[in-house]
């Protein structure tokens, strides 16, 4: 036909099939070196504290009495009781650690959207026990050069013998972080002994050596991989990230264009950044990854590719901070400024007064741009939510009261005409000591009279039942009132127990059911 | 057989096989999977062996683990009556107040007591125990037969007019409509009315009263109160079994209904029947 006319366009698919990369990526091997510097120096500091916090918890005694356990924090599965220092939960009342679980959440968006991934990079457990892992490694194999030379050596006695203790000290450390996992849900130093004499119940075990596997495989093996390609947060934290959030930033506008050889291209008149193209950042960073790309995924803002730059930036007597905690916003006006709005590229000499300080135009960094709307509406959700939860806590009940009513029969006739109902009631004790409260019916209620089955009172007004600690007791309860008192019906009325020696007390509005009457 | 043909973009060998111009890529199974396969079979010959497996004409191969689900429910109930057989033998050597006495004792009887219970009483006497017309609620506090836990637990072993037990309660109310003409019963009936509601016609209570005292008070006692040892129901009180009022009366006077109770000591056993004396007498009208 006609088709000799057709302009052929320039296109390509974006999927081209001559373009299309496998889904499947080979793991490019990571020795990250090692970093030392302020950041790396606050990471030692949180790993300690939370390792800390994590092994040596459940070992914290705690002083509750004879009738409750001596474990400060204690989740004690088989009787359903959470301990945690001087609070005790029972289960219906998780609603508080549902409260924390909200708190953690809000916590972490305000937390993100103020210093960035700071989880991810200083406290988050994989990033610990990998740091941890890091070091053995480094113990056995030596640090980055060295590594990776044992790596790619033949296998020899001295290679086998240097993996085979590296590997079984992860393993050790695997074990002792699955144990310590365990000596939460049961009291630890009878558990201990009973693990080690093999004596503890089946699922102590299961549960270590599953937590072994993990910690092993995720710290040992995978680490990287599992923020890259299994963790949910790198892709949640980077949504709550805006243009004021720190992040770690490798600021190209005083960087580029890089150089290896300064001095001389310096020396030839051309204009050189402060970036030497060391890659120093590159080596210390344990994903692997160069943060001169800009803002990754992969980057779990561990900060220490800016301990590596700071300390070659030291040596080289340039200003630290190439690689720096920075917001989107300075770092898009500073580009502005280094670029002329885009118009070029960066030019070191637009950030810099000729006597090589930099130019007072620059935008910084002031720990007031974190006060915005966003991180007050996080900051006062989660104080809401916290004080909610203390005030909440400070004022529950530690004495409860439950009746349930009989289903069948409703009620009964007794042989003088009286109308009798009958009540399981359900009277919850919950501190660990014992204690004598005192069961009544309200005064409203005239004319009725209880009789608490197998305890011998009879027809009286109140009775004393006795409870055990931490318990729950149910007793039953008959009520007996004459319907002459009564409008006939279905009649509300007030189950009533108190402590008298602290006061508390509980009500129950109960319902007492008697004939109908004719109108 | 086909032309062997390899694919050009990925250099498979295809299965030979083409559909418009469409082929199968011929790759090696994973060899994960492979091993799971041959697992699998040899799994299911040993499992095959080890297990009941062949189907026969009256049944199948028993296995040489010689594992059978009947045989496991078998022993789950046998731990089942081990795990209660402490409080099975208490309940069985002690008096039914000894058991109503112990706590822990009384738990467990009155638990199965209440099921046995709703297995073998609750088509006469209602799911909550609560009764009908001729009937008796076993939750109020009036006893034919008596309230304390060894009387019911007599009355549940033997029955009530359940001539097939020698040791029943039994006690029978002669008709009267032969013995008293109908003003006699108008009288009577009015009378034991008032003893516990108000009356229509209060003129019939003063002469109902003698024909009470001459006819009924043998049984019923002068007070109309009852006698339980013969089952004689009170007549004073609100609870009437086959309803209040004079025509109520009335009609029993002239022709009297009884019901009639099985015994369970035969069919049940003993221990159940204490446990169901247990249950009953823990409705609340239980007496001492």
């Amino acid at each position: 036909m006609q088709n000799q006319d057709v302009t052929r366009l320039d296109a390509v698919a974006t999927n081209s099939a001559a373009s299309r990369q496998p889904l499947y990526a080979r793991r490019k091997k990571i020795f990250p070196k090692r970093a030392s510097g302020s950041f790396r120096q606050f990471k030692w500091i949180v790993m300690a504290i939370t390792l800390g916090i994590y092994y040596f918890v459940p070992w914290i005694r705690w002083d509750r009495g004879p009738f409750a356990p001596d474990q400060a924090v204690l989740i004690d599965l088989s009787s359903r009781r959470f301990y945690f220092f001087f609070i005790e939960i029972w289960p219906q009342e998780f609603i508080y650690v549902a409260g924390l679980l909200v708190m953690a959440g809000i916590g972490l968006f305000l937390l993100t959207s103020t210093v960035g991934r700071a989880w991810c990079g200083y406290a988050c457990p994989q990033t610990v026990w990998v740091d941890l892992f890091l070091v053995i490694e480094r113990y056995f194999e030596g640090d980055r050069n060295a590594r990776m030379k044992l790596d790619a050596a033949p296998w020899s006695f001295t290679k086998l013998r240097i993996r085979v203790i590296k590997h079984a000290t992860w393993l050790v450390v695997a074990v002792l972080t699955g144990g310590a996992w365990i000596f939460y849900f049961a009291d630890a130093p009878t558990l201990a002994r009973d693990f080690l004499t093999g004596n503890a119940v089946p699922t102590a075990y299961a549960t270590v050596a599953i937590l072994t596997a993990t910690t092993y495989v995720f710290g040992g093996l995978m680490r990287e991989q599992v923020c890259t390609y299994m963790c949910p947060w790198p892709r949640i934290q980077a949504a709550m990230l805006d243009e004021t959030s720190l992040t770690v930033t490798y600021n190209d506008w005083r960087g580029e264009p890089r150089s290896r050889h300064a001095k001389r291209a310096a020396a030839s008149g051309a204009s050189v950044g402060d970036c030497v193209d060391c890659n120093a950042c590159v080596a210390v960073c344990p994903m692997g990854i160069d943060i001169r790309d800009g803002q990754q995924l992969e980057c779990i803002t561990c900060a220490l590719c800016i301990d590596a730059c700071d300390d070659v930036m030291g040596r080289l007597g340039k200003e630290r901070g190439l690689i720096s905690y920075s917001t989107l916003n300075e770092y898009n006006a500073n580009m502005d400024i280094a670029t002329r709005s885009g118009t070029c590229g960066v030019t070191p000499e637009l950030v810099r007064s000729p006597d090589g300080t930099f130019s007072d135009k620059l935008a910084h960094f002031h720990i007031g741009k974190l006060l915005r709307l966003r991180t007050f509406i996080y900051f006062g959700a989660w104080s809401a939510v916290g004080v909610s939860i203390a005030f909440a806590l400070a004022t529950r009940d530690r004495l409860e009261l439950n009746v349930l009513h009989d289903r069948n029969p409703q009620f009964v006739q007794l042989s003088d005409g009286a109308i009798r109902n009958g009540y399981t009631v359900k009277l919850l004790n919950m501190v660990p000591q014992p204690r004598t409260v005192v069961l009544k019916l309200d005064e409203d209620f005239s004319g009725a009279s209880m009789t608490v089955a197998g305890a011998g009172a009879t027809n009286v007004l109140e009775t004393e039942v006795t409870l055990e600690p931490d318990r729950l007791k149910t007793i039953r309860v008959f009520v007996r009132a004459d319907p002459k008192d009564l409008p006939g019906g279905a009649n509300a009325f007030e189950f009533v127990v108190t402590d008298p020696s602290t006061g508390e007390r509980a009500e129950y509005t109960a319902t007492f059911n008697s004939p109908e009457k004719p109108q | 057989m086909s032309d062997k043909h390899v694919d050009e973009i990925s250099g498979v060998p295809t299965t030979g096989h083409e559909w418009d111009g469409i082929r199968e890529l011929d790759n090696p199974m994973p060899r994960w999977w492979v091993w799971t396969f041959y697992t699998t079979i040899v799994w299911a010959l040993l499992y095959a062996v080890a297990y009941p497996a062949w189907p026969l004409l009256t049944g199948s191969t028993e296995g040489l683990l010689g594992y059978s689900s009947r045989s496991e429910v078998r022993s789950d109930l046998a731990a089942a009556d081990n795990a209660k057989s402490g409080y099975m033998t208490a309940i069985k050597e002690k008096s039914i107040d000894d058991i109503i006495a112990d706590e822990d004792l009384r738990t467990v009887a009155v638990a199965a007591g209440g099921a046995a219970f709703k297995m073998n009483c609750v088509q006469c006497h209602g799911s909550g125990a609560e009764g009908s017309k001729g009937f008796p609620n076993l939750n109020d506090d009036d006893w034919l037969w008596g309230g304390s836990a060894d009387q019911i637990q007599q009355t549940v072993a033997h029955g009530i007019r359940f001539t097939k037990d020698g040791e029943t309660r039994d006690s029978i109310m002669p008709p009267f409509a032969d013995v008293l003409d109908g003003d006699q019963i108008s009288q009577v009936s009015t009378f034991v009315a008032s003893l516990s509601a108000p009356v229509h016609n209060a003129s019939l209570v003063e002469p109902g009263k003698t024909v009470f005292a001459e006819n009924c008070a043998a049984c019923h006692g002068d007070n109309a109160k009852g006698n339980k040892e013969m089952g004689a129901p009170d007549l004073t009180d609100a609870i009437w079994l086959y309803g209040s009022g004079e025509d109520a009366i009335a009609a029993q006077v002239r022709a009297p209904r009884v019901g009639v109770m099985p015994a369970w000591d035969a069919r049940l056993g003993e221990t159940a029947v204490k446990e169901l004396a247990a249950f009953v007498h823990s409705l609340g009208g239980g007496e001492k």
